[in-house]
Parts: C-alpha cells; structure tokens; sequence
C-alpha cells in the first residue's frame, strides 16, 4: 500500500486530538471556575476576602436586606444556627454576622463551610473582610463556637437587588485538606 | 505467499475468521449482530420499564430495580445498539464506497471491536452485583452517582472501554477516507453516508475523551479524595453537568448523523432522482456538528443559570434547526416529482423523514427557555428523544440492513415479510411514544416508577404499544436469518436505482474487493 506511511500520520494526528481532548475535559474545570470568577456565576466572587477600607461614601438613603441561611450537611454531626435571620445594611459599609456552631458528639470533629450568595447578580457586590469559610474548623467534643463573617454591600449593586441571602453549608472536612 | 489464497478469494474459516479477523466485512458483520443482540438486552429492560408502568402503583419490580433499568437500558442503546450498528455499517460500506481494499488500519479495527463485549460485560455483570446495577440514570450526575455500590467502579471502567472502542473506530475511519480513495473519488464525489461519518468521527475524537475524562474525575472523587464535583471540598456538582454534556450534546449528532447519511443513500435510490442539494448537504452536516459543541447548557436550563446563559444556550440552540431544516427539505425536494418504488428500505426511510421530523419539532419546543421549566425532566422528554433516537436513528439503520442486506447475503430478503416489518414497527412505535408527549405536558415526571392515576390511561396505551413494538422486533430477526440462508438470487445492482461503487461489485460481497484501485468512470460516481 503506497498510502501507508500517510495513514500513520493521520492516525497519529488523530491520536494526539484524543489525547488533548481528554486534557481538555480536565481544563475544564478551572476554565469554568475562572469564568464563573469573572462574571460572578454561581456565587463564586464569595470566595475572595477584600481587605477592610471604609469608604466614604455610604448610599444613606439606600437599606439592602440581607438574609441568612445556615445548613449542615447530613455527614456532619453540627447544629448552625445565625444570630440573626435577617439584617438591613447600607452599602458600602461594613457589618458583622455571627453564626452560632456546635458540636453535638462526643469527639472531636473538623469541618468546612462553603459559602453561597444569591441572586448570582448580587455575588459582584458582595465583599468580605473576614470570614469562617473555606478552611478547616475543629469543634471539640460538645464546643460551641460563634463564627464571624464581616461584610459590605458595594454601591455599586444594581438597583433592582433589594434582597441578598448569604448561604452557609458546613460539611465534614476531607482528609487531607486543608 | 498468501497471493494465492488471495486470488481464489479464500476466507479462513471456523472460529478464528471471527476472533482474529482484520477484513472490514467480516468486522462490520460482528459489530451489526452485536448491535443486534443489544438491541433485544436493552429491549428487554424496555419491556420491564413498560411493564412497571402499564398500571399505577409497584406491580413488578421494587423501585430501585426499576431506575437500575431506566440506566442501563439507556447506556445499552446508545453505546451497545445505535453506535456499534452504524461503526458496523461504516466497516461494511465505507471501502466499497470509496473503492478502496480495507479499512486503513485493519488490526486496530479487531480490537476496537472486541473491545466492545468486555465493557458490556463489566457494565451487565453489575445487574447480578449486592447494591444493584447503576440506577442514577446514563447521565451519571452526582452526588447520586457515587452512591452507587459496588456497581460503580464497574460502570466507570465499562464507558471507559466503550469510549476507546468507538475513538479507535473513529481514527480508523478517518484515516481511511482521508488516505485510501480511489483515484478519482474527490472528497466532494464522496457518496454521503461516507461524509457523515467522516464528521461522525470527529465528533467521536472531539467529545469521547471529554466523557472519559469526567467519569475519571467521579472515579477519584470517590475513591481518591478528589473534590471536582463535592461542595465539601469546594468543589460543584453542577460542574458535572456541563463537563457531562459538553460531550453529551455532540453524542446526540453522533447518533444522528450516519442516520442522516444512511437516508441521504436510500431515498435518491428509490426517487430514481438525484440528491437534492449534494454540497448543502454536506455543509448542513459540517455545521450541525459545529454547533453542536456550543449548545450542551440547554440539557441543563433549570440548573439556575444566569439570564444571559439561558438566551445564549436557546438561541444557539435554535439555530441548529436551520441546517437540519435543510437537510429535511432536500429528501423532500429528491422525493419530488421522482419515480417513487416503496420497498422497505423506503418506507423505513420516509417514515425516518416524517418521524424524525417531529423529534426535530418537540427538539425546538425544548430548546425554549422558558417553556423547558415546564418540560424538564417530564415524558415530553422523553417522547422527544424517542422519536429522535427510535423512529429516527434506529428506524434510519433497519432503512441501511434491508438497502444493503442483499449485497452482503447475495439473497434478496422477504419483501412481505419486511414490509409486514416495517408497517407494526411505524403503527407500533407512535403507539408507544406519542401519548407520552400528552403525559409529559400534563407534568408526569421521567424515571419514576409508579404515577398518579390521572397518567393511568396513556401509559396503558404507551405500553401496549411498547409489547408489540419489541414482539415485532422478532420478526426482523427472522427476516434477517432467513434472507443470510437463502433466497432469491441478488443482483450486483440490488435496486434499480441505486448509485454508488458499492452495486458495481458481485452480490454477495467477495471476501476481498477493490484490491487494485477501481478505474472510476463517470456513472459511478453519480449521487
């Protein structure tokens, strides 16, 4: 077959797709994640903690409510309650929230807490200064800990959002993560 | 030192020619009696779900059997029946279209077959497992995926195998088309089933390893401590759904578009006409496929996606109606006006153009937002994909057995028996998935075993339907044993009006064809 050589080469181009192809599907993941961060998506802009400046311009005449949510996710032996269910806040300044967390076994137990902000339009302009999220927290047997989360509405919210709810989700932490 | 052998057109016989087997014909012959044999296991599971939901409330089978069967029916059809019955119709016609000798890479073409009974075997060996067979359904999301028990490693590694098998039959295809025409037959004197699987293949190459690569992220994010899909640790389970259906979509057209192929050879056939719009064709082909990589979100409008998102997925959604119209327009346009013959082939082919048009139409209906709310994950779901995949892509490859089933046995087949065939499967199958459009509208949910009684009627006349579609299914395979033992003698030009290399060799095939390239001449390259 005269054509031998040129079907190695087709194959092997063809190969070399299958192969990126299956990277690909793996790039996805961050590609998602970075897009997602852009747009504020799915309530990832929640993830990144600004640093505390106070402006000084505060929207006086504008008030946004902001609710809180708190779930525990069926692994994990924790009662989450907020302190408060709901708080009326001005943008651009700087709140507290406190969440109370405990541990109803009698062993030590680590968990994580992913936070949550719809509508996915408010996730923008929601900035924390401090929070609980994203890194290990251990509970003692039987603990309570109040947890902090400091946070501020930008002004720049759109009009339409008058309403915000802060989702919190604590789950059993994996091994090996930190 | 085989020349001879060659020469008298010797086939090895007994149970080697099978299992060691590099000649296309003999491969395409085993793909389509495992696609065959498929079709009755996935048909089976049919016939149980149908059976379950013949009356309300649990007769038969406890729930998580029922969704154990929803799953692999699925998987079954789609990796077991539809894809290995067009590979095997692809390794059949595929050389003697282009008039070349084999398939370019012959070896791998065995073990990309023989690949296929081991993953089915690991996938159906988890019917008999403790914990059941995958019941999360095909699509595998998560987090209820990786609830599944022993099963699960099993179901990962059985896509495993059966994506590389279909990638191999992929670059196999490819690199024989692109490398192995006889001189002569330019890439756009290609007969149209050849270039839909041209575009099939890269579709294949484009999407499979995406799959292969979300199952091994499910895989690790059970076994391994991997958080890709786990919100414990940041990770999002809506993140599968769109890696999931970024092959899911093109999967679809995978299906789709050898039917489309398989239709674009037999109408002209029996039209006496030439194929309208021979190079529209083939563009509308190139473009669904494009389109179809940036449409996968419309699986997933209720997921909560933005605005933006959700007018973006439906529009480009909705475009994809543009080059399937055309194709729809142009069987029309061959049929108009042509000296019309109605043999089998033709009835499964008009009824494919008439049926899958309404797939198409409840297609259109889905692709819209805000109308989706309502449809979501109801039976209108399912009547649509139905009428896609059964009426459409399975009715367009029992168009393609009874086209070229003369040519490979050499014995015309029973043609009232076949066209006896063709009248309960069409009567039979809309029986079966129309009232579920009905069902659907009035919010009766998919994948659930038992309903509410105000569903009691039309599931009853769906299932009826749904007996006799699979007992005439039988009847095919009677036919189709019947016409390989013997028959009427065929001739090497089976239908008057059949174009292509493929009638130019002797009924049945030879073992071997076009071992030195065929001098084309102008008729043989005729649409």
């Amino acid at each position: 077959m005269a054509a031998k050589t040129d079907i190695k080469k087709t194959s092997l181009v063809l190969a070399a797709i299958t192969v990126l192809m299956f990277g690909f599907g793996y790039a996805l993941v961050p590609l998602y994640n970075v897009f997602c961060e852009i747009t504020g998506l799915n309530g990832n802009k929640a993830i990144s903690v600004v640093s505390e400046t106070e402006s000084s311009e505060i929207a006086q005449d504008r008030w946004v409510d902001v609710q809180f949510d708190s779930n525990v996710n069926g692994d994990l032996p924790w009662r989450m309650k907020a302190k408060q269910i709901n708080m009326k806040v001005q943008p651009g300044k700087f709140y507290e929230a406190t969440f109370t967390v405990e541990n109803m076994k009698n062993n030590d137990v680590v968990g994580q807490a992913i936070p949550s902000v719809s509508p996915s339009q408010a996730s923008l302009y929601f900035k924390k200064s401090e929070c609980f999220c994203f890194v290990n927290q251990l509970l003692k047997a039987k603990e309570t800990k109040d947890m902090v989360v400091r946070f501020e509405v930008d002004k720049d919210l759109p009009e339409a959002v008058e309403v915000i709810t802060l989702s919190y989700t604590f789950f059993r932490a994996k091994a090996g993560n930190s | 030192m085989s020349t001879l052998a060659h020469e008298h057109d010797h086939a090895p016989s007994g149970l080697k020619r099978w299992l060691c087997s590099t000649n296309h014909k003999d491969i395409g012959t085993l793909y389509l009696i495992f696609a065959l044999t498929m079709f009755f296991v996935g048909g089976a599971m049919a016939m149980v779900i149908r059976a379950e939901l013949f009356e309300p409330g649990l007769q038969y089978v406890d729930p998580q059997f029922y969704n154990s069967m929803v799953t692999v029916h699925a998987l079954v059809m789609i990796f077991g029946a539809v894809m290995p019955a067009g590979v095997g119709l692809a390794n059949w016609m595929i050389p003697l279209m282009i008039g070349a000798p084999d398939m370019a890479l012959p070896r791998m073409n065995n073990m990309s077959f023989w690949i296929l009974p081991f993953g089915f075997a690991l996938l159906l060996s988890t019917l008999f497992m403790d914990g059941g067979a995958p019941a999360g359904g095909w699509t595998m999301y998560p987090p209820l995926v990786l609830q599944t028990g022993d099963a699960f490693p099993f179901l990962i590694f059985a896509v495993h195998f059966l994506g590389i098998s279909s990638i191999m039959g992929a670059i196999n295809i490819i690199a024989t088309v692109f490398n192995m025409r006889a001189p002569g037959m330019t890439l756009m004197k290609m007969p149209l089933f050849v270039w839909t699987w041209v575009i099939t293949s890269f579709l294949l190459i484009a999407s499979l390893p995406v799959l292969a690569g979300a199952v091994t992220m499910l895989l690790t994010d059970k076994y391994f401590g991997t958080s890709f899909f786990d919100a414990a640790g940041g990770g999002d389970p809506v993140m599968f759904q769109h890696i999931f259906w970024f092959f899911g979509h093109p999967e679809v057209y995978i299906l789709a578009l050898p039917a489309f192929g398989i239709i674009s050879q037999v109408i002209p056939a029996f039209a006496r006409k030439p194929l309208f719009g021979y190079a529209s064709m083939v563009y509308a082909t190139a473009s669904i496929a494009l389109l179809s990589f940036v449409v996968w979100a419309h699986h997933m409008f209720t997921v909560g996606m933005p605005l933006k998102g959700e007018l973006f997925f439906m529009y480009a959604t909705m475009l994809i109606a543009v080059p399937t119209g055309v194709k729809v327009f142009n069987w029309m346009a061959t049929m108009w006006r042509g000296a019309m013959t109605f043999e089998t082939p033709m009835l499964f082919a008009i009824a494919f153009v008439i049926l899958f048009t309404i797939g198409g139409f409840s297609g259109v209906m889905l692709g819209m937002t805000p109308v989706d709310f309502q449809y979501h994950d109801t039976y209108f779901v399912v009547a649509h994909f139905h009428y896609v995949l059964l009426t459409g892509a399975v009715f367009a490859l029992m168009s393609a057995v009874y086209y070229w089933l003369p040519k490979w046995t050499g014995y015309m087949y029973d043609e009232k028996l076949g066209k006896i065939h063709f009248w309960l499967s069409a009567i039979s199958s809309n029986v079966l998935f129309f009232p579920q459009h009905f069902l659907g509208l009035a919010g009766m949910p998919r994948r659930i075993p038992d309903y509410n009684i105000q569903f009691a009627d039309f599931n009853m006349i769906s299932s009826i339907g749904g007996f006799a579609y699979g007992l005439s299914q039988l009847l095919f395979v009677y036919i189709v044993i019947k016409c390989a033992l013997g028959g009427k003698k065929a001739k090497d030009r089976v239908w008057e009006g059949a174009k292509g290399l493929e009638w130019y060799v002797p009924s049945p095939a030879p073992h071997h064809t076009f071992e030195t390239p065929p001098k084309l001449t102008k008729e043989m390259l005729e649409h």
